[in-house]
């Protein structure tokens, strides 16, 4: 078997693949939230409990009434996202003048309730999900297997990172989405109702976490705490990226999913720190990210 | 003529008022310290001292939140630091006096945070929330797989030692007053550094950070320094917390407890001095109450929900609240 730096290859391509899986999930997750920062201006501390609920959903539903996966890759983000909603409109938006961090400190009171809640429903050990049929077994590369769930994974966090990039860059409504980040009084002046684009983008952040969660059900332990570390993971990438641009958000998060898998082959003990260490030299180095623009 | 003699009896009427409100608050901080001194007769003496150690916890973070307005979100990794250097220095040498072992785990604290602090200081506003989150949990990491943390079991058994090698701490009652002195000390370095000139910049940059800039004052500096001593007073009350409970855990470095520090320095009042006081007493007893009760495993939704009702209703916390009914009321 042929070996790169002592490292057989299929181990260092397995791992790599494994690295690039969780990139998709960090990039999803962290593009939600610099949607989202991007128009209130705050940070979801709640954005790991909406992943969560969006794998937790797609659990429930087939357990509850035999929903299958690909019918949960839409309704479980539409609920959560409806869910969402609610949330911005009962409570963030009462709070929206105030100083951010009290936004910060809401989102993080609505993760611990909804958290506390749904473990001790559920418990934390975790809960099974059987992949749909179609993505059983893998095919062989030549020098790797690849499962075909894993490919489609991958294939799919890509393409909803495009549409989203495709949707705010190149659609009217995205246009809006920009001109409210840049000046949201300006727009509303304009005639343009922002509080329910507020809303909107709220919601649409928060499926985006929720369609991670959809896509992590089969693969990954399915419970009530599954995204409290996830989501710390993923602050770290967004510090090292910088909220931004979208296509930074993306780039990062596959970018580190791969460092975090070379990490695994390397240096084993490191893995769980590894992107932790990044942020710390990249904050040293360039201060406001990679792809930050603000300082 | 006349309007000189009314200006000065303003001025005087305004520095008589000031002096009744100082000799008011002198009298209510009095009335505290005895119930302190009390205290230990009354209720048990190590639930207490868990009051005093988180009390300490909450005015050191205070000092940055309500201070200095940077939210940290990685308290944990001090008290952590504290408390693991504290808990492992008295359990492998035997010789050391108990202070030694708190001002070493206190030292540890410091160190750690001036390396957060230079690194987290780089980026402002919710960015300094999610790097000093991030930074804390690479430090969680590092206890869990550190050789001399016990892992996932954290450190048993620490012996509470003689104080300067004479004061047998095993004694509750000696434990305790030793604990209330180490609070009160942190309490009125607080309060001193508050109202000192440099707590005075601190608040100017909590106000309106840029404006201090253009005033010449190097913001990064006094941002640092505030950092430090807020992690070195952390620091201290976990390793006086490890002295007290004989052990040091792997919860006091987990993200859940920098947001229950969070929690009480909010509830209590953010800006306060004994905001973060209130909040400890009330967040500890709460958590101590539901334990008791049917209610236990509902400890995290509950403090969710007061994080909820806090933000929504009252951002001026218990003690901010009052104050501000106070001064509505009063004038």
């Amino acid at each position: 078997m042929s070996m790169i730096l002592g490292v057989p290859v299929a181990v260092l391509s397995g791992q790599l693949m494994l690295g690039v899986i969780n990139g998709a999930f960090y990039a999803l997750l962290s593009l939600g939230l610099a949607v989202i920062f991007g128009l209130l201006k705050i940070i979801n501390f709640a954005h790991g409990a909406m992943y969560m609920l969006g794998a937790l959903c797609t659990v429930l539903m087939f357990d509850a009434f035999g929903i299958n996966y690909w019918v949960a890759l839409f309704l479980a983000p539409i609920l959560v996202g409806c869910f969402g909603i609610a949330l911005e409109y009962f409570l963030l938006r009462r709070i929206a003048g105030q100083d951010h961090i009290y936004s910060l400190l809401l989102t993080f009171g609505i993760a611990l309730i909804i958290q506390g809640v749904l473990t001790n429903i559920y418990g934390v050990s975790g809960l099974r999900y059987s992949m749909p049929d179609v993505f059983k077994g893998g095919m062989n590369l030549g020098f790797m297997f690849l499962p075909y769930y894993r490919a489609w994974v991958i294939v799919a966090a890509l393409l909803v990172c495009f549409g989203t990039w495709f949707m705010i860059e190149k659609t009217r409504l995205g246009s809006y989405l920009r001109a409210g980040t840049e000046d949201s009084q300006l727009m509303q002046g304009f005639g343009i109702n922002v509080p329910l684009l507020i809303s909107l983008t709220y919601g649409f952040g928060v499926m985006l976490a929720a369609f991670a969660g959809v896509l992590a059900a089969p693969i990954y332990s399915v419970s009530p705490v599954m995204g409290a570390n996830i989501l710390i993971v993923v602050f770290a990438v967004v510090v090292i990226g910088g909220m931004g641009s979208i296509a930074g958000a993306v780039i990062t998060g596959l970018l580190m999913g791969v460092v975090e898998g070379l990490t695994k082959v390397f240096y084993p003990q490191g893995s769980a720190a590894v992107i932790f260490l990044v942020m710390v030299i990249v904050l040293l180095i360039r201060p406001s990210g990679l792809f930050g623009k603000e300082a | 003529m006349t309007t000189a003699t009314t200006q000065t009896d303003i001025h005087q009427g305004i520095v008589r008022q000031q002096k009744a409100e100082q000799r008011k608050k002198q009298i209510l901080n009095l009335v505290l310290l005895v119930l302190l001194l009390l205290a230990p007769t009354v209720m048990y003496p190590v639930f207490l001292m868990k009051i005093l150690c988180f009390a300490l916890f909450a005015v050191a973070f205070n000092l940055l939140l309500g201070y200095t307005g940077l939210l940290s979100f990685g308290h944990a990794a001090f008290l952590a630091a504290g408390s693991y250097t504290t808990g492992y220095l008295l359990s492998n040498f035997s010789g050391l006096t108990t202070e030694m072992g708190i001002i070493v785990g206190t030292a540890t604290a410091t160190l750690l945070g001036l390396g957060f602090g230079i690194v987290a200081i780089r980026r402002q506003g919710i960015y300094f929330a999610m790097i000093t989150l991030a930074l804390a949990q690479l430090v969680y990491f590092v206890f869990v797989q550190a050789p001399f943390t016990g892992g996932e079991d954290g450190l048993h058994g620490v012996p509470r030692g003689h104080l300067f090698g004479l004061v047998d701490l095993s004694n509750n009652f000696a434990m305790y007053y030793f604990v209330l002195a180490v609070f009160l000390g942190g309490y009125l370095l607080v309060q001193r550094i508050v109202g000192s000139p440099f707590g005075q910049v601190l608040k100017a940059i909590k106000q309106n950070e840029p404006r201090a800039i253009s005033l010449g004052y190097n913001v990064d500096r006094y941002k640092l320094l505030a950092f430090v001593i807020s992690a070195s007073l952390a620091g201290l009350a976990g390793s006086v917390k490890t002295v007290v409970f004989q052990l040091a855990s792997l919860n006091d470095a987990h993200w859940h407890m920098s947001g229950e520090v969070i929690l009480m320095t909010l509830l209590g009042g953010t800006g306060t001095l004994l905001g973060p006081v209130i909040g400890a007493t009330f967040v500890v007893n709460l958590e101590y109450q539901l334990s008791q009760g049917p209610l236990g495993d509902w400890v995290d939704p509950i403090l969710g929900a007061i994080f909820v009702v806090t933000v929504m209703t009252f951002r001026s916390g218990i003690v901010g609240e009052i104050q501000n009914f106070l001064r509505k009321n009063m004038s």
